[in-house]
């Protein structure tokens, strides 16, 4: 027998997880697609050396499990000296994971526009960076957007990994709740349909800022 | 007695009354030319001759038996119609000499070697007999199109339909392309096709089919509807055309 | 207190290795069979057939992989069904895999043209014809490279099968660490056996990638 009734006075446990991990979410996607977006101009645009170095980076993390960088970072850092509260690291796990593959995204973005765009920039007079924000970005962007916010809530998804070191969690929240009250198929199934529903609804936004971020289309 | 024969065809998608009415005939060894303006529905009508779309109104018959598009019928079928398409559709991981003999395989059962002669025999009648172990992307448009034709024709198809299957090949290739059909037509074949070459038409053919708005507006044999059109549509059409 | 020398270490991980290897292949193939299954629903052009996968696949790619390992083990032997932490892990990275698979090669597949079906119906070939002559073994080439690409998801899901108590790889490394106190050299052992086993997959993947778009 299932008893999903059970779980309702636990509805404060399941909305404080939830909380966190829509937080940590928000912060680490903007934080992941920055350094990404960085990471990536410098692998397009950069010197040789400054590219191996993000190369190595991207690498290093997309060939790695992300339940290993974050207990490298949470139980690795501190044994040279780096205390990080579980929240901290976590929060540097997701940036760090969420950068690589945004770096890897966002460069196919950049290599898609054309050298003639570039130029035409310059020949206006616009310096790199104008030419970055101005001419580059916006459609570099455009294109690899569904890519981007696609790995985005995979991120999100794979955050479940961080009730594994305390942090508390959606993925915390069941753990704790089943722990109670004995009832794990439960507490997992009604996790599940929440992050599924989380997963929607990020979507669901991501849709409706790109349609705002590239507003230019509709208007023409 | 005819070989195609369309009644009363009507065609919609969605809302869009793209056939309305169609009435023709097809005798064996005709060489019948459809022309009209872009939209005006003279692929469509292929594509209804042949099973590939779906006709709400009417009746489409070929050599006596009625069309649908139900898979068992769209195979029976395509052992008397064969199709030649504008973008070739050949088969791009096969040789040419796979692309002509898989249809006689596996779908008429031949032996592989009766196959192959049939394939290279096909292939020497549209001139590429040197082309047999090639491969599709190696071929230029022209060539590609004649693999497609000979492709067709190891199914002995009674009649073939072919939908404007010079308009993307560069000029210089077209000729060669419409050579062949010209010595199909000489061997007796049933054509139909969807041309924008006048003189192919006037030439070649033996009838031609004005098409405008999803009707047939006007048709008559090549030579007289071509310099003496009845109609506004066929005279300001073929003033464009020319 | 046991003395782990770094031959201890590395003995243990890579014992623990081949634990990973065997899940990898185990899931991949698990996934890959399953993935081909709902390839073929997916195509049979039935509105029933398709929902189910469309169902399935936003189930298994709009969850975490963990919360879906959580439900096959904890989950299914509290209805009742026991299972073991190997066959929940299996379970649930085959399920995981094949959500993935089945979007990568439904994109492959839709990028060969309409007239690619056109033209096999035309000349009388069967639905079952057109798939297995024409559509798959162009697919199939398509399809290689993203697919080698997703095995290093599998291979990095199954670290995920630590936190059930599979011992493998990761599992191997928490407990080694906890006996040990040298979390940095632990972890980044362990982070470098995976990208040993990751990268020339990648590498792999990538050259069939180039290779492909040069041959067309
Ligand atoms: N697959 C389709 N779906 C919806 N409308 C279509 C489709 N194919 C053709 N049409 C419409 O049917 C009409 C006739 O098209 P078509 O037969 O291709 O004309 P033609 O070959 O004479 O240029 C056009 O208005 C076109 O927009
Ligand atoms: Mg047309």
């Amino acid at each position: 027998m299932l008893y999903f009734s059970d779980l309702l006075q636990y509805s404060d446990v399941f909305l404080s997880g939830l909380k966190t991990t829509v937080e940590l979410t928000v912060l680490t996607t903007i934080l992941g697609v920055v350094l990404g977006t960085v990471c990536a101009t410098v692998r397009q645009y950069g010197n040789r050396a400054s590219q191996r170095v993000v190369s190595v980076y991207v690498e290093l993390i997309r060939n790695t499990p992300f339940i290993v960088q974050l207990f490298f970072i949470f139980f690795g850092l501190p044994a040279i000296g780096m205390m990080l509260s579980p929240w901290e690291a976590s929060m540097i796990a997701l940036t760090i994971n969420l950068g690589a593959y945004s770096t890897e995204i966002i460069r196919a973005g950049l290599a898609s526009i054309s050298k003639g765009q570039i130029e035409a920039a310059k020949v206006l007079g616009l310096n790199f960076r104008q030419t970055l924000t101005r001419v580059i970005f916006v459609p570099a962007f455009e294109k690899i957007y569904p890519a981007l916010t696609s790995q985005c809530i995979i991120v999100m998804l794979g955050s479940a990994v961080i009730s594994q070191i305390s942090v508390q969690d959606l993925t915390y929240a069941a753990n704790l709740v089943q722990s109670r009250n004995f009832r794990a198929f439960e507490s997992y199934f009604v996790t599940a349909l929440l992050y599924l529903g989380l997963s929607i609804l990020l979507r669901f936004a991501f849709n409706a800022l790109g349609k705002r971020l590239f507003a230019y289309r509709a208007s023409n | 007695m005819s070989l195609v024969n369309l009644h009363q065809v009507h065609k919609y998608y969605g809302d869009n009354h793209v056939l309305k009415g169609i009435d023709l005939d097809i005798k064996a060894g005709e060489v019948v030319s459809i022309i009209g303006k872009s939209g005006s529905g003279k692929s469509t009508l292929l594509r209804c001759i042949n099973g590939l779309e779906q006709y709400q109104e009417g009746g489409i018959t070929v050599d006596g038996k009625e069309v649908t598009t139900e898979d068992i019928q769209v195979r029976r079928l395509a052992l008397s119609v064969g199709m030649i398409f504008q973008n070739f559709n050949l088969f791009p991981h096969m040789t040419v000499g796979e692309n002509v003999m898989l249809a006689p395989t596996i779908v008429l059962k031949k032996s592989k070697a009766e196959a192959e002669t049939t394939a290279r025999a096909m292939l020497e009648k549209v001139g590429l007999a040197d082309k047999f172990d090639s491969f599709p992307e190696k071929l230029s448009g022209g060539q590609q199109q004649r693999v497609a034709i000979a492709r067709a024709l190891a199914m002995s198809p009674k009649v073939l339909l072919c939908d404007e299957i010079t308009s993307a090949l560069d000029p210089e290739l077209v000729g060669e392309v419409l050579k062949v059909l010209e010595q199909l037509a000489k061997e007796g074949i049933t054509l139909v096709l969807v041309t924008h070459e006048m003189n192919f038409a006037r030439d070649v053919g033996s009838r031609v089919v004005f098409m405008h708005q999803g009707k047939v507006w006007e048709q008559g044999d090549s030579k007289t509807l071509l310099s003496n059109p009845q109609t506004d549509e066929l005279k300001q059409f073929i003033g464009a055309v020319l | 207190m046991i003395e782990f020398s770094n031959y201890d270490i590395l003995r243990n991980l890579m014992f623990a290795t081949q634990w990973t290897i065997l899940l990898s292949l185990a899931a991949f193939i698990g996934g890959t069979t399953v993935a081909l299954t709902l390839t073929a629903m997916r195509l049979t052009r039935n509105p029933a057939m398709q929902r189910i996968v469309r169902v399935y696949v936003e189930l298994f790619q709009g969850t975490p992989l963990l919360m879906q390992m959580f439900l096959c083990f904890f989950g299914l032997s509290m209805l009742g069904y026991e299972i073991s932490a190997w066959g929940a892990a299996i379970l649930s990275l085959t399920l995981f895999t094949s959500a993935f698979l089945v979007e990568i090669w439904r994109g492959c597949i839709d990028t060969l043209p309409k007239g690619q079906w056109e033209a096999s119906r035309c000349l009388g070939l069967s639905f079952l014809q057109t798939l297995r002559h024409i559509i798959l073994p162009q697919a199939i080439r398509v399809a290689t490279a993203p697919t080698v690409g997703f095995s290093v998801q599998v291979i990095k899901g199954t670290a995920l099968a630590s936190v059930i108590g599979f011992v493998e790889l990761t599992k191997v490394g928490t407990m080694l660490n906890n006996a040990t106190f040298e979390p940095f050299k632990i972890f980044t052992l362990v982070a470098l056996i995976y990208f040993m086993l990751c990268y020339p997959l990648s590498l792999y993947s990538k050259h069939l990638e180039k290779k492909f778009n040069v041959s067309r």
